[in-house]
């Protein structure tokens, strides 16, 4: 019987040195909302070219945490953000930091699929347009089709790129918009439940998408499917109540988790 | 079979994991039987129990699919995890070994009839207490199973030792004893296959032990654990 004391997180839990280099480093991230914490101290070394997935009941602080990472929470009136929060030693809250290019390198995929009113081209080639990363129309159809090929769509959109993003179906959306993240060179992705809204196959098709990603991308996935986290992740996290409860290899958060708060949430006990 | 204080947020899930540690009590149970009863029939010269025997085992068989079927409706329509998913995975190797005992002590019991047709042998009194041995090992690694607890599994698993060495003992002295007395071959051969799969059963009571080591920390039971 697992013992029912506390499990301080291991900052560095299953992280060898054969592994990745830590891409995010967060000490202390607290987070609240008109005064109300949100988020209480968390600190997580997150590895580079892999999957982290974020898990948790609701309102746990998972997905704040995650908006904490592109400076989402600055759009929300009485969000107060402290701490540090580093990616590739960079300090995200650093004043200097314009919100906007650090979005271009932290890409967000969110729970719904929102391709632009636009075609399928313009919804690829918006970001690289706006950063001004290809200087003629042969260099942008050129990163338009790399990214929907990383994307795992070309095959099905090549022939109607004029189409609206908005004809296609919620898992190409979904991959649509992956391919828009993925064309401006982003260093983090961020995915917000991206499967929630999808049926298993197109679950499945973004899932292989994740994994084909993973080599050359930092991507932290929040989750509500522990299945979904076992199956993408290499590392887990679990939030409860705010705090950073347990992080460690998906492998051992799922088989043997240190903590009774993560053993009774993954085994569907939760009071 | 409990390894987590907090019921399951889903009754029927809780439940059928339940079921499953009642199976595997029930056939445990059941095993044990087999072998005491299959012991007794050596040392008391008693054929007669081996009708009783053939109908326990048809008995254990069935628990064994019945189990075997439970966990594999676990896996496919509740993908358990952490400790549910190490209960229903130890559940399944338990269910195999405790199979294995059972036909072991069934072949046992079935020697019962042969060795009456000769007269007692010395070294019967041996098997006694290499059985006794055993049949508290099997004892003891199921309270370890049902009590979720793994002082008494890694007493079993010390014991084995024990259980080799009073094996090749009894092996070395029945050879001997065939040597001096050429008639003492035939029921001696039998006496030495009711050793061997006493010697067997103790193993499969240690596989047991493993698995219930497992199924509570999650680790390997190593040499270090087994030191007294």
């Amino acid at each position: 019987m697992p013992d029912n004391q506390t499990h301080s997180p291991d900052l560095t839990a299953g992280i060898d040195e054969t592994e990745h280099p830590t891409k995010v480093i967060a000490r202390d991230v607290c987070v609240s909302y008109d005064g109300k914490q949100a988020l209480n101290s968390v600190s997580i070394d997150v590895p580079d070219r892999s999957v982290t997935a974020f898990i948790g009941p609701s309102g746990c602080g998972k997905s704040t945490f995650l908006r904490c990472l592109n400076r989402m929470n600055d759009t929300i009136e009485g969000a107060r953000v402290t701490g540090s929060l580093k990616i590739d030693g960079t300090e995200v809250n650093d004043r200097s930091i314009d919100p906007v290019v650090l979005r271009a390198s932290v890409g967000m995929v969110f729970q719904k699929p929102n391709p632009f009113p636009k075609s399928i081209y313009d919804n690829v080639a918006y970001g690289p347009r706006i950063h001004g990363l290809a200087l003629s129309r042969s260099e942008l159809d050129a990163i338009v089709e790399k990214s929907l090929r990383k994307a795992g769509l070309w095959e099905e959109v090549a022939d109607r790129l004029s189409d609206p993003g908005t004809s296609l179906s919620g898992g190409q959306q979904q991959r649509l918009v992956i391919a828009r993240a993925i064309a401006i060179n982003p260093e983090v992705i961020l995915m917000d439940e991206p499967c929630s809204a999808l049926d298993p196959i197109a679950t499945a098709k973004i899932e292989e998408l994740i994994d084909e990603l993973r080599e050359n991308y930092c991507i932290i996935i929040v989750t509500h499917s522990m299945q979904q986290a076992a199956r993408v992740s290499q590392k887990t996290a679990f939030f409860h109540m705010g705090t950073l409860v347990e992080f460690g290899a998906t492998e051992e958060i799922f088989t043997n988790p240190r903590d009774p708060r993560t053993q009774d949430y993954i085994t569907g006990r939760f009071g | 079979m409990a390894l987590s204080k907090t019921a399951h947020i889903v009754t029927a899930y809780g439940e059928e994991l339940d079921q499953l540690g009642d199976d595997l009590a029930r056939m445990g149970g059941l095993v044990e039987t087999q072998l005491e009863t299959a012991l007794s029939a050596i040392v008391r010269r008693d054929a007669s129990v081996v009708p009783g025997v053939r109908q326990r085992e048809k008995q254990v068989n069935a628990m064994q699919d019945e189990i075997e079927k439970r966990v594999l409706r676990l896996f496919a329509l509740r993908q358990p995890l952490a400790t549910d998913l190490r209960m229903t995975i130890s559940a399944l190797k338990i269910a195999s070994d405790l199979e294995r005992v059972g036909d072991l002590a069934k072949n046992i019991a079935y020697r019962a009839e042969d060795l009456s047709e000769y007269a007692p042998l010395s070294l019967t009194d041996q098997v006694d207490r290499l059985g006794a041995i055993v049949i508290k090992q099997l004892h003891e690694v199921l309270d370890a199973l049902s009590s979720a607890d793994v002082e008494p599994a890694i007493r079993v698993w010390r014991t084995d030792d024990e259980v080799d060495e009073r094996y090749n003992t009894l092996v070395r002295e029945m050879l001997m004893s065939m040597t001096e007395d050429p008639g003492l071959v035939e029921p001696g051969v039998h006496i030495l296959f009711v050793a061997k799969n006493l010697e067997r059963i103790g193993d499969h009571a240690t596989n047991v032990a493993e698995a219930v080591h497992f199924m509570v920390t999650a680790g390997p039971l190593e040499v270090d654990d087994a030191k007294p």
